[in-house]
């Protein structure tokens, strides 16, 4: 039995405890905006946030979760300004790794409200996106920076305005 | 553009017949199935449109999404002709109907960018003859001339201003007989031409799009495949001991792949796939490793048999005679696709019936292929097609569907779900052939193009797709083994010619003597369609060819080139356009730069690339791309695919590649296959060429030019001429 916080809500698990966090969100908990793409923490699809730190979730065992608070892209609300940013600059192509992206941005934005290009990049060299929609999610953090004033918004997990509207 | 036109009579039955209802029964006896997705009492005026009493206007979208935005440009197509907004329309991914398939492959095939390209009419016509249908209900119901009455966003206006919604004429705009409409003149497009958002931006930026690693289905099992590594290997022997106690694994047996896993999860799928105890046999190409392909194509090109794919002028005795005579051999590797969604699949069977969600380039060949393999008449198979996570023309081959039919048939009543591990992926692709290029070029002596050959040494790809394509083609009642024989038959018949292997290689440069010729080698490696195909690698060798000749001239690239396009106006365009906009000619300090011009898929594009140099290390600090791909349904999404293009082609041109060793692939997943990741990007620039020209591809139009421009920026910096990719300098 694994007990751990995710998306401000408490869930128990019985799984084994070598099952990672990715699979114990996608086949127990049916939480599928979290992808799987690698299995080996290379491409980061999975990345999930863990007591505030970007996560692979692929390589993560349950078990270490173990009273920890965890953050997926459901529990950022649909109207984050990492998401309105992706919106913003239509970023994803075909989507899969943009969950992945997402809380890679959002969780350095989180420790770093204003990166440089270079920083950014550095910060996202885990996530690979096939379609190519890098330059693209530069600026979108770009933007989502200059909007992120409140730290505390970024773990909230409430929705705070009408869902972001398409541009 | 504006044009009359009468709704076809098949398609102004479906739109009568729906509404009245006696059709559909009519229909079903007949041999046209109904059109999935129908609601009763819909106004239907063609396969892709229905109309609700309440108000919902539905689109049938009939290329799979995978990332290149036909989610958002094809709606947009037909809702500028119905005068409705785009974000309104409610999309549904098409089932599968004969209505729907691809006028050139005649199957339901999302790739070749041709989704605009081959729908551009098509829609317009269906979203205008919808148009004409609902204003002539309005004006029958006023009493009054439709000439009177104009439309605006879902509404039909009458000149005292009386409104009726698309909604509430539905019942009355099915009963309207034929009828001539028009076409918007280009100057009218509320819609087209727009950089509107996506319409999936929303779901994709939120975790709410379902893929089809996303399906979820009421007591769902997962499998996965443990597979020969080795092509065309077996299975020797297993021990379905080894994986029987497993923890949460319900079942396990061969299937025509391998051996399937049948478990509660994923994970303990996985963790019994690793334990299992299996044998295999090696099969054919044991001991064949990428050293003895390498020579196999090198005596391809020097004692094979060439087909002549295009020929013009004397290009023996005229090389012969040059003073001017450059010779130069180019390779490409083995490149692998790697969609960020690894393959799955899910599929339930139930008596003589099954149910798949796919998420594939092509529908209609899933159910064949589905059918083979489980036994089932593919009239008896559903195939729903969820988002694509990426396709790049992997997701053309529908084996993991296969796989799962086979599997799902197994365990009949449960739905399986089938995921690929990421290292499934990479070792059972069906990739780019590896290709091996000889050319030659002759001057004259005022430094023009005399004399130009390109012979490409590859496998076909065509060859490969007959058994597919057959099945899919060929009526139900035929047995698929049948099918099958035919369709190897076919493709084998194909092959020496297959016009997929030169393509690219057919220069738009002004020569007198043209020799483009290809010869067939096939080392039994899986291969298939790598975006962008052929232009791939051909256009890497005969871009990079063309420096060469210009070196050989003692001309600029640019100007070498402009000289020899006097008969392609787009093409000067878009290589003035690009040169303009790069700075051609004056490069930022310490910066060299490349250029290459191609014209895949009926697009145009050029692409100077900015490099600087260190050591044996560059970096590539800039991309300018110029694109002529004719009317821009939304710019925005033209741009982000040459972006996406230009990234995906510098991965196959500097990263490391597949290679084979004893009959394998020796690669596994994104350790040692990099691709190009966000710190190592140019920065990039795409600018469009207006154009009337009626729309072309674009999904992939961005690949073939960005290696050659690489090579020849690394020339001009190096002097090195890198002739194999992936581009190193020594």
């Amino acid at each position: 039995m694994v007990a751990f916080t995710l998306n401000n809500n408490s869930v128990n698990l019985d799984l084994s405890p070598d099952t990672p966090l990715l699979w114990a969100l996608r086949d127990s908990l049916q939480l599928n905006g979290t992808k799987f793409g690698c299995g080996a923490g290379l491409c980061g699809a999975c990345t999930v946030i863990i007591d505030g730190r970007s996560t692979r979730s692929c390589v993560m065992p349950v078990s270490s979760v173990e009273g920890k608070s965890v953050t997926t892209i459901e529990g950022l609300g649909g109207n984050h300004p990492v998401q309105q940013a992706w919106i913003e600059h239509n970023v994803a192509q075909c989507g899969y790794c943009q969950s992945g992206q997402i809380m890679s941005a959002v969780s350095l934005l989180e420790s770093n409200p204003s990166p440089t290009e270079k920083e950014i990049k550095s910060a996202m060299a885990g996530n690979i996106c096939r379609c190519g929609t890098y330059q693209r999610i530069v600026r979108a953090i770009k933007t989502a920076s200059h909007s992120a004033v409140d730290r505390t918004q970024f773990y909230d997990a409430a929705p705070k305005n009408t869902p972001a509207e398409s541009q | 553009m504006s044009r009359t036109k009468s709704i076809s009579r098949r398609k102004f039955l479906v739109a009568t017949g729906v509404a009245g209802g006696g059709l559909i029964l009519g229909l079903n006896l007949g041999c046209t199935p109904v059109i999935p997705h129908t609601r009763e009492g819909s106004f239907q005026p063609n396969a892709w449109l229905q109309i609700t009493p309440d108000g919902q206007v539905i689109f049938q979208l009939t290329k799979t999404e995978m990332g290149q935005g036909v989610f958002s440009s094809l709606p947009t197509v037909l809702a500028e002709e119905l005068d409705y907004d785009p974000k309104k329309i409610t999309i549904e991914m098409a089932g599968i109907h004969p209505e729907f398939a691809d006028p050139a492959t005649k199957v339901q095939l999302t790739g070749g960018s041709n989704s605009i390209a081959s729908n551009w009419l098509v829609l317009r016509e269906a979203g205008a003859g919808a148009r004409a249908m609902l204003v002539a209900a309005a004006a029958k119901r006023w009493q009054i001339s439709e000439k009177l009455c104009s439309t605006d966003d879902g509404q039909v206006i009458s000149p005292d201003n009386n409104r009726l919604s698309y909604g509430e004429l539905a019942n009355d705009a099915a009963k309207v007989g034929e009828i001539d409409f028009q076409l918007k003149p280009a100057s009218q497009f509320r819609w087209i031409g727009k950089p509107d958002a996506r319409l999936d931006s929303v779901a994709k930026s939120t975790g709410t799009a379902q893929f089809g690693m996303d399906i979820v289905r009421p007591n769902m099992k997962i499998a996965v495949v443990v597979r020969p590594p080795y092509f065309g290997g077996a299975v020797q022997s297993w021990d379905a001991g080894s994986v029987s106690g497993a923890d949460g694994v319900n079942a396990a047996f061969a299937i025509h792949s391998g051996i399937a896993i049948v478990a509660d999860s994923y994970w303990q799928a996985r963790k019994a796939a690793k334990q299992l105890v299996v044998k295999w046999d090696k099969g054919p190409l044991a001991g064949l490793d990428s050293e003895a392909i390498r020579k196999g194509h090198q005596t391809a090109l020097a004692e094979g048999e060439p087909h002549i794919a295009f020929e013009k002028g004397q290009l023996a005795p005229v090389i012969q005679r040059s003073q001017n005579v450059v010779q130069a051999e180019y390779a490409s590797p083995f490149a692998h696709h790697s969609p960020m969604e690894p393959q799955n699949a899910t599929a339930i069977v139930t008596g003589k019936s099954c149910e798949i969600w796919a998420p594939s380039q092509t529908p209609d060949m899933s159910r064949a292929l589905a059918a083979h393999f489980s036994g089932l008449n593919r009239d008896n198979i559903t195939v729903h097609t969820p988002f694509l996570g990426g396709g790049f023309g992997r997701r053309g081959y529908p084996d993991f569907v296969g796989e799962v039919a086979a599997i799902a048939v197994g365990v009949p009543g449960t739905a399986i779900k089938l995921i690929w591990s990421r290292e499934d992926d990479m070792q059972h692709d069906f990739y780019r052939p590896a290709t091996y290029h000889g050319l030659q070029g002759a001057l004259d002596e005022k430094g023009r193009l005399l004399a130009w050959q390109h012979k490409v040494v590859s496998t076909s790809i065509i060859q490969g797709l007959g058994v597919n394509l057959a099945s899919t083609v060929l009526p139900s009642w035929v047995p698929s083994s049948t099918a099958r024989s035919l369709g190897k038959l076919l493709g084998d018949t194909m092959a020496e010619a297959d016009p997929t292997t030169a393509e690219g290689a057919h220069i738009p440069y002004d020569a007198d003597n043209i020799s483009i010729e290809q010869v067939l080698y096939d080392p039994g490696i899986r291969n298939g369609f790598w975006r962008s195909v052929g232009f791939s690698h051909n256009c890497f060798a005969s871009e990079s060819f063309m420096d060469e000749m210009a070196h050989k001239a003692g001309t600029d690239p640019v100007q070498f080139r402009l000289k020899h396009l006097a008969q392609s106006l787009r093409h000067i365009n878009v290589l003035k356009l690009a040169a303009e906009k790069a700075q051609w000619g004056s490069p930022t300090n310490g910066l060299s730069q490349g250029v290459a011009v191609t014209a895949p898929f009926d697009s145009y594009c050029a692409m100077v690339a900015d490099v600087s140099v260190q050591d044996k290390q560059y970096t590539i600090e800039r991309i300018v791309a110029a694109v002529d791909c004719g009317i821009v349904i939304n710019p925005d999404i033209v741009q982000a695919q040459v972006e996406s293009a230009i990234i995906y082609g510098l991965t196959a041109a500097t990263k490391a590649p597949v290679t084979i060793k004893d009959g394998a692939v020796e690669q596994s997943n994104f350790h040692d296959l990099p691709v190009m990741r966000i710190n190592e990007i140019p920065l990039i620039e795409v600018y469009l060429v207006s154009s009337n020209e009626k729309p072309t591809g674009i999904g992939e139009i961005g690949v073939p030019g960005v290696a050659p421009a690489l090579a020849n920026a690394l020339f001009a910096a190096t002097g090195q001429r890198l002739r194999e990719m992936p581009l190193i300098l020594s």
